[in-house]
């Protein structure tokens, strides 16, 4: 589904990703790991297509097309879904209006009609269900005044009205409580399937407890120096990112630093 | 020639077909204008309230008023009528109101809705304490200019108590090449009356045109007046507007003006609060584009105490478009207890774009709340790409954007055939026929 390969990027000239090779396959849950500054949301956000971020070199296959040639909104209607760390707020349009707007987009592109009001409704509130979100929360302006905990249940929320193939969670975890968590990850659950892969990165392995993962990857200094089953996730967890430098050697000193 | 000779000769031209010339007050009221506006001459850069906007072309251009009218076929003007509620509807072309096209029900005894010509010529006693009181003649030359040839506009009086419940639309259409329209409206509004007026400017041609307007509006104690102020001329218009409103004690005067067409507008919009729990709130919105120049002066003098204003101005611009807002609050000695806020956002789509935003905020009492603030940016970003991030193109998630900019002031805008309008013209390439900010 996904091939990332050499994969070199970074921001104004400063290179953050260093050859990064990845394959994730139909069905599967990826982790990617790493201390802070790694270049765990770079790789979020060069894979969904976000412009500042440079590529220079490498590739990403995914689904047939060449990824990085697509612009963000059309790796979105070819199922790519980023579910952001910070989701940002815009005043003046509501949330269900968002919502409407973004899944007719898909649809269209998918040659499905529209859906009606009626029909569209009752989605939104099948999944809003999902996710526990207060249904007033449709009809405000899409993140405004959303505590953190709202914001990412409703990056869930649009995610499971949208049905991606490939979701690519962000530090969903950062900045949630336990009961919080629990609520995003079983929202995460209850959508997978054999069609449909996860990209989870994280910094705390505390959410993988929930979302278990088939593979683990640990990023340091822009390159994966360990991948493993969950067994790693937990192996992190009692020695920390130090036990992974010492691994790696001299590049993921410097991430830690 | 010079100008002023010129407008000397006009004015000679002229003189047989000026509403009001055998009424003697009327008559000097013009005379003065022309006198005065033989000594002002056209503003200039040089003056501070001129400083960014030039009106050297439409000197150049020696625009003349038509003297007879043009005939405007019905049909043409039939898709800037108000649809969709019951208006009363006065129709002027060129200035000068025409009974065919207009409509005007059932209004409530008491209240006067027509042509401010006809009052002129066979009622003028109804004006003589309100014509040329409220906009002073000697504020700039345009001012003067239009008191020597007011041709017509509207004259709109309530009685005591009365309250005119569908809206008043006055749909002032310019016709075409070189002409000026010399316009002129009252509003009389007594006590504890109310009404709305939508104030329409389009043009039906693409050739040149000069629109010079002044409004006057009085208040009486308790007196409700909402006001909207739609500019959406032709790409070669210029469109100057002083709309000058006083108020008494406990009335509220409400303006919603905005801008979307013309190659120059410039407004000045006064109110004056001489009466305690006077409210005023002066709501703005320009969206331009091209090398449309659009220049907002407002000015709100506090005169009595516990009087309260309300300004919020925002502008979108694109292309190579310049927009001027300055706002001037002044609170004079006795104005204990005013409350004023001002706020003035600007969203530039273009590099080549510009706003120039100036707030004036002079207080000479005490005890006043007042507070004031500016911004120029550019679109967010971060909201773009999460917008695309969820499928949407990124010319829509533009427009959603810039929609989302203005909604908060749209949605002020009470008058649901007003608001739908604004909307479709800020969303056009939107994916529903929904309001973004509303539920689906």
């Amino acid at each position: 589904m996904l091939t990332i390969s050499g994969l070199k990027a970074g921001i104004e000239g400063k290179t953050i990703l260093k050859g990064i090779d990845l394959e994730v396959k139909p069905g599967e849950v990826h982790a990617v790991m790493g201390p802070n500054g790694s270049g765990k949301s770079t790789l979020a956000n060069v894979l969904a297509g976000r412009e500042n971020f440079e590529v220079t070199a490498g590739s990403v296959r995914y689904d047939g097309h060449d990824l990085l040639a697509l612009k963000p909104e059309e790796r979105a209607r070819e199922g790519m879904f980023l579910a952001f760390q910070y989701p940002v707020e815009i005043p003046g349009v509501s949330n269900i209006y968002l919502l409407k707007a973004a899944l007719n987009a898909v649809r269209k592109h998918r040659g499905e009609s529209e859906l009606d009001a009626m029909d569209f409704l009752s989605l939104v509130k099948e999944k809003m269900s999902l996710v526990q979100m207060k249904e007033d929360l449709l009809y405000r302006a899409v993140n405004e005044g959303f505590s953190g905990g709202e914001k990412k249940r409703n990056e869930i929320l649009q995610m499971a009205v949208l049905e991606p193939r490939l979701a690519i969670l962000d530090e969903t975890d950062s900045g949630l409580d336990i009961d919080a968590l629990k609520v995003v990850a079983d929202g995460v659950n209850s959508l997978r399937s054999p069609e449909r892969a996860f990209i989870v990165v994280t910094h705390y392995q505390r959410l993988l407890h929930y979302i278990v993962p088939d593979r683990v990857h640990v990023l340091a200094d822009g390159r994966i120096v360990k991948s493993g089953d969950r067994s790693l996730a937990l192996e992190l967890e009692e020695h920390g990112y130090g036990w992974i430098e010492g691994a790696a050697g001299t590049g993921a000193e410097e991430a830690v630093q | 020639m010079s100008e002023t000779d010129r407008q000397l000769e006009e004015f000679s031209r002229l003189q047989p077909v000026l509403p009001g010339m055998r009424v003697p007050w009327i008559e000097r009221l013009r005379r003065e204008g022309l006198e005065r506006f033989g000594e002002l001459g056209y503003p200039s850069v040089r003056q501070e309230d001129w400083k960014y906007t030039d009106v050297r072309p439409i000197e150049k251009r020696r625009f003349t008023l038509a003297d007879v009218p043009v005939p405007v076929e019905p049909e043409a003007i039939a898709g800037y009528r108000l649809t969709g509620l019951a208006a009363h509807e006065l129709v002027f072309v060129d200035g000068r109101f025409v009974l065919e096209c207009s409509r005007v029900d059932d209004l409530p005894a008491g209240v006067t809705v027509t042509g401010l010509a006809a009052i002129m010529d066979r009622a003028p006693g109804a004006l003589e304490d309100h014509l040329g009181h409220y906009a002073p003649a000697d504020d700039n030359g345009f001012a003067a200019l239009n008191t020597a040839f007011m041709t017509d506009g509207a004259y709109i009086a309530l009685a005591a108590g009365t309250r005119v419940d569908a809206p008043i639309h006055l749909l002032f259409v310019s016709s075409g090449e070189g002409r000026a329209a010399h316009v002129r409206n009252l509003l009389v509004a007594g006590p504890d009356s109310h009404a709305v007026v939508v104030e329409s400017h389009v043009g039906l041609g693409e050739g040149e045109h000069l629109t010079n307007a002044v409004t006057e509006m009085a208040l009486e104690r308790g007196a409700a007046v909402d006001h909207y102020k739609l500019a959406r001329d032709g790409a070669k218009t210029y469109h100057i507007a002083g709309t000058h409103v006083h108020q008494q004690r406990d009335s509220r005067y409400t303006s919603h003006n905005v801008t979307l067409g013309g190659r120059l507008v410039r407004n000045d919009l006064g109110a004056v609060l001489h009466g305690e729990g006077g409210e005023c709130t002066l709501n703005g919105l320009y969206i331009t584009g091209g090398r449309q120049h659009v220049d907002n002066h407002t000015r709100i003098d506090h005169r009595a105490p516990h009087t309260t204003s309300r300004e919020w101005y925002k502008g979108v611009l694109d292309g190579r478009s310049r927009s001027v807002f300055s706002g001037r609050i002044v609170v004079h000695p006795d104005a204990q207890r005013t409350d004023a806020r001002q706020t003035n956002n600007n969203l530039l789509l273009s590099r080549d774009a510009e706003a120039d935003s100036k707030p004036q905020l002079e207080i000479y009492a005490d005890d006043v709340k007042c507070s004031h603030g500016s911004t120029v940016g550019q679109l967010d970003r971060e909201a773009l790409f999460y917008l695309r991030s969820r499928s949407i193109d990124e010319a829509t998630a533009r427009n959603l954007l810039v929609y989302a900019f203005a909604a908060d002031l749209v949605q002020r805008m009470g008058l649901t055939p007003v608001r739908r309008q604004l909307e479709g013209h800020l969303g056009g390439a939107l994916l529903s026929a929904d309001a973004p900010g509303e539920v689906v």
